[in-house]
Order: C-alpha cells, then structure tokens, then sequence
C-alpha cells in the first residue's frame, strides 16, 4: 500500500484551492519542535509548502473546529480527516452542528498517532528531533544522545486501542480503506469495574483530585458544543473557575460526562490533551459500555442522523430496575 | 560555599523538616510536583515540575473570609492560616524569578497580605540546572539557569550538593546544617556552570530575543493583525495560565453556605469568556482580544510598569502543556517578523 505523504495532502489542498472547491483549508501547522503541532487554516499554495504538516504528531481532531470555521465564508472549506476524526464529524452532522454543504472532506489514513509526554518519559527531556522508522523511532537530543523507541510504547492511549481504520463519511478518500477494528477499549474499564466500590472510589477521587479546571478536555471534545458552557454561566450558579472544594472537580467531570453520555464517539480528546494525565476517556467508555449493554450496540457518530438509544424510545428498552440490577 | 556528600542527603532533609515544613519535587505518576517530605519520599531529578512553584504563595484556591449569619447577627469568623513556615527545595531559577514578577504584583501597596505572609514565612532554595529541556529558553529573560536566585543556591553534582546563602534566611538556615556540611571551594561548581552554560547557547530558542518587546510598545503591537492568525485555533482553555509560573489572575467570589458566606479567591485566567466580566458586561469578548491580553500582558504591559522586567521566565511549560501547541515563542516570533 502506497503510504500518504505530507506532499500527498498539500497537492490534494492546492489542487482544490486552485480549481475553486475550496476557499480555505484546515491543516496542521509545522511548530518550533519535531512534535509541536498547531491547527491552521491555510488559505494560499505558498503557505502550504512552506508550514503544512503530516506526520506523526498531527493528533488533532478538526471536526469540531468545523463550527466555527463554516461559519466564516461561503465558500467551502477542506478538512482533512483521519478515521477516527470521521465519527466526531458526522456526529457533529447529526446535531445539525455545522453546514455539511460547506466542508469538503478529504478522509487519510491513520496508523496510529505518538504522545509526546510518553516519548519525553522514555528518552528524557531535550529532544530535537524524532526520526520515523519501521515499527519504531529513533529520537535525537540535546546532549548527543539516541534512543530507539517501538512504536508500540509511544502511541497514544486511544491509538493503543483504536476503534476503527475505516472512514464512515468523506467526499473523497485518499490511500486505502481499512476497516473497523475488534478493539480492546473496554478492557481498562473492566478493570475499574471489578474493583471494590471502596476501591473504585479511591482510583476516581486520586484521578480527579489532580483536575486543576483548566477546561482543556471539554473545550477539546467535539462533544461539548453548547453555545454557553453550564460551569461558564454565571447565572447557574455551579460555574467555578477553580475547585471550591474536594467535590467540585468530580462534580465536573461526571455532569460532563452525562452530558456527552450517547455522543461520545470515544475519539480520546479529552485524555490526550488532559495537563494532568486524568484518564478521562474511561468515564465516557464506561458510559458506552453500558449503553452497549443496556440497549444493543451502538457507535455514536457511525451513522448521521443516527437516534442514540439514550434519546430513542423501544418496545424492547430496558427498565430501570432492570439496569441498575445490571449495572456495576 | 558549603557541601555535603549526595548520602547525606535524607540526613539534611529531615534537618529542615524537623522544624519547618519542607516542600520539594517528587517524581508521580504525571511527571514531577512539589510534595511534602517525609521520611521515605525521593527528590526527584526531573527539570521542573508540572505546575510551578507560584502555588506556595499563591494557590489555586484559599479562603480569605467566613461570614455566619444567625438571625440578625453576623459573625466574621478568621480562615487565614499562611503564618507557617516553610522551606521549598529544588526550586529551578526560572521559578525563582516568578517570585520577583509575582512580589511587584502582590507586594505593591495595597499589599496583599495573604501573598505576603506566605512569601515571609518562606525560605527557597534553588537549584541550578544541568539538563535544560528543548522548550527552556529563559535566557531569553537574561535568567541564568546555573546561577538561580533564592534564599540559598545549590548545585547537585554526581557525588555532592553545593550549598550558597544568597540572603539572611539562608545564612540561617545553612548556619543550622553547619555539622552536616563542610566548607569547600567553587572549583566543582564553576566546572558545573561553564557546561551548562555552553548547552544553554546550543538550545533551539536560545536566539530567541524580546528585544522589539517591552514597555512603550503597545501600539506597536495592540492592532497587529498577527493575532486573529495566532489565537484561531485557540481552545480558550486555561491551561497555559494555570501552569504558568507568573500568571497572577484571580477572582474572588462568595460561596453560599446556607447560613452565610465564604468568600473565596481562586486563579483566573485570561482565556475565559467571564474574565474581568464587570456589571455592564465584557471588556473582551472575543477570543482574539483574550488571546492578546495573555500575551500582551506579559510581553507590554508588565514591563511597562516594571521598569523593563518581562512577565515571562522561559520555563517552557505552557510550550509542553498546550493542547494545540501554541505559545509564547510562537507569538514573539510571529509578531517579531513584522
């Protein structure tokens, strides 16, 4: 299979800024390192040679970006999506959240992304340069120093468990299709499952008592696209810009995770940008599970216009009684 | 100068902590922070911590006041509780510098008497780094990272620890470690500070100037329309302001407790839509603006009231943390080229 190269995307964006399709396109941007990434919108030919990126630190999902963006010009604007970005996208369609006619969306592949805090703990501080090999990296630093790390031990958490290679929606796809993929996503919160209430309780109050409330992870979450966030309303009188006390940060993060409950699509946002290395994907897995559980499988995002089981009445529905005697 | 042997090192520890709560960097399970020490718990080797060192004078949250009303009576009950002393180690000399940007914020009439409490009842030592990370450029802000600040300076060496008292809490302090430690020459740690000083000019931003910056410049940059570009992928999480070791916004707000009031401050930040929201409304409403004043505030307008001293100390922790990697270095060099 022919790999997809930086030069791929930037011919495929120029191609259709030049024939009028698009007016703008939505890129990562070279940083200062080999790894520091940043969302752009490029508008011109010159600007894509020279800071367009692709490689593997281009972690971001623009999905969400979209709403704003759309919202800019008439015109069309290009996104480039991986797998997993495809499924914030059409849920992002599914609640009528951006105008599909005003997105071209070019689908790419994904072989998995690196975390750059896991890579920093194995080869140290003072990287320069990481060098893409087959199956590993070899990372140069400051102090003359090299180290060769497997590409299984710097993937992200949500790479490790990748729910799907395939693109559930695209105007036009480029390499190969893959397919959905047999994770092993729910085995972390099976763990947490089987602990003791006591146990559990402890593993959560240690997680979310480092929560600082930057906001990073619902800001991030294509999920959460309220015009004017509950915590950021003066008015509702739960809005904290810090934790007034040890219950506030749980508070948080279970109303959001309620709240992004049947919507999630588990793209691992929220943990990979996390400041504090909160695994917070694993509250939404939890939901998802259950939802799973409860109502027969359902992937948010998989379908437009899908009816979450969470919104959709059956004869067949579960009774509460009935879930919380299942539930664990 | 004095020095110890690295063995000693629990030795000298428990020293301090035997009359001071002593605070220094622990390696967990996200990187290094400050923790309490005990008999047991490791320095860690780490080049800086997560969140910085501004939360000892500084919290994210403390109360100020508590008000009790019964009936037609209230009752002003005291919560202070920042007259203990304290000793923080390993502090690096970027987080030693924050304390000066923070000190003319806090400590310029009116003095803010919680901030100053906590800064009086301190006493920091520093250590020199040996390892600067990629994203460390404060040299930038004429910082020298193998000859930090603070009421004492050390420099850890593969065998010994280095000890200078910088100020009297620290000759006081070095005085009570006296039959711990001997006196020795600044042969080992000259050595020491002539090869970090060599990696610090060999670092990626070590030509990063803020030169073109500084009070008087705010025309010059306040229109720019640099800023639409750098702030539009912009989360407005506050992220780079909470790990930030300068930062020094706060709100204070009242906590309804059913039978009165606790009055609160905790860290605000720049990028919230609420930030400085005042009866008729928001002085910035869009992200641009918010995005602006983080920037401008510590490359303009501090310095413009400071005589020169930027708000910034290159600690690079907003570079690592920021969810879409934009920053400080990306923003002087953008509005720099112009």
């Amino acid at each position: 299979m022919q790999k997809i190269t930086r030069e791929n995307l930037i011919n495929k964006a120029i191609e259709l800024l030049d024939n009028g399709t698009v007016s703008r396109v939505l890129g990562w941007k070279i940083g200062e390192f080999a790894y520091d990434v940043t969302p752009a919108v490029f508008t011109t030919k010159e600007d894509l040679q020279k800071d367009f990126i692709f490689d593997d630190f281009c972690n971001a999902n623009f999905s969400k970006y979209l709403i704003a963006e759309t919202r800019k010009a008439e015109e069309k604007v290009l996104v480039f999506l991986k797998p997993c970005d495809t499924y914030s996208f059409n849920q992002l369609l599914t609640e009528h959240r951006f105008s599909r006619e005003k997105v071209y969306a070019v689908g790419i592949p994904c072989e998995g992304m690196l975390d750059i805090g896991k890579i920093k703990a194995l080869a140290g501080e003072g990287i320069i340069d990481v060098i893409p090999g087959e199956g590993s990296i070899t990372v140069k630093n400051l102090y003359e120093e090299e180290k060769t790390l497997a590409y299984g031990d710097v993937l992200t958490e949500r790479c490790l468990s990748c729910k799907s290679k395939k693109h559930v929606v695209y105007d036009e796809l480029m390499g190969e299709e893959g397919d959905v993929i047999d994770s092993n996503r729910f085995d972390e919160v099976e763990k947490i499952e089987k602990m003791s209430a006591d146990e559990r309780f402890a593993f959560w109050q240690s997680q979310l008592s480092k929560c600082i409330r930057c906001n990073a992870c619902r800001d991030i979450c294509p999920a959460c696209t309220c015009e004017k966030c509950v915590f950021d309303n003066p008015k509702s009188s739960v809005n904290n810009k810090a934790i007034s006390d040890s219950f506030e940060e749980k508070m948080f993060h279970i109303i959001r995770a309620f709240h992004v409950a049947g919507r999630c699509t588990d793209c691992g946002e929220c943990s990979r940008v996390c400041p504090q290395g909160i695994p917070l994907h694993l509250l939404n897995r939890k939901f998802i599970k259950d939802i799973n559980s409860f109502y027969g499988d359902y992937q948010a995002g998989q379908e437009e216009g899908s009816r979450a089981p969470l919104i959709n009445y059956t004869f067949d529905d579960l009774e509460p009684g009935e879930a919380v005697g299942r539930g664990v | 100068m004095r020095k110890f042997s690295i063995q000693a090192l629990d030795t000298i520890f428990a020293k301090i902590a035997a009359d001071e709560k002593l605070y220094l960097p622990v390696d967990g399970e996200n990187g290094s922070n400050y923790k309490l020490w005990e008999p047991g718990v490791q320095m860690s080797d780490a080049l800086n911590t997560v969140r910085s060192a501004k939360d000892f004078f500084f919290p994210q949250t403390e109360n100020l006041i508590e008000f009790k009303v019964t009936g037609k009576q209230i009752d002003i009950i005291d919560v202070r509780n920042e007259n203990e002393d304290f000793v923080v180690f390993g502090v690096r000399a970027c987080d030693v510098r924050s304390f000066d940007i923070l000190d003319r914020v806090f400590l310029s009439e009116p003095i803010d008497s919680y901030y100053a409490n906590r800064r009086a009842h301190s006493v920091i030592i520093s250590m020199a780094c040996t390892r600067p990370a990629e994203t460390c450029f404060c040299g930038t802000f004429d910082i020298d990272a193998a000859n930090p600040a603070g009421d004492i300076t050390c420099w850890k060496t593969q065998d010994s620890i280095y000890m200078r008292a910088n100020t009297d809490k620290g000759e006081k302090l070095l005085a009570k470690l006296d039959g711990l430690t001997e006196e020795c020459d600044d042969s080992a740690v000259s050595a020491q500070q002539d090869k970090t000083r060599r990696i610090m000019e060999r670092l990626p931003l070590a030509n990063l100037s803020a030169e073109k910056f500084g009070g008087g410049k705010t025309n010059e940059f306040f229109n720019s329309p640099a800023w639409k570009e750098l702030s539009q992928a912009c989360l407005g999480c506050g992220t780079c302001t909470f790990v930030c070791p300068t930062c020094q916004c706060y709100d204070i707000k009242d906590y309804d407790t059913g039978n009165g009031v606790i009055r609160f401050r905790c860290w605000d930040s720049c990028m919230y839509s609420d930030f400085t929201k005042m009866a008729h409304g928001n002085s910035r409403n869009s992200q641009v603006e918010r995005f602006r004043q983080r920037f401008m505030h510590k490359l303009v307008y501090y310095p413009e009231n400071n005589e020169g001293i930027f708000g910034c100390v290159g600690c690079g922790r907003c570079l690592a943390k920021c969810p879409i990697s934009m920053n400080i270095v990306k923003v002087m060099k953008k509005l720099g080229e112009e």
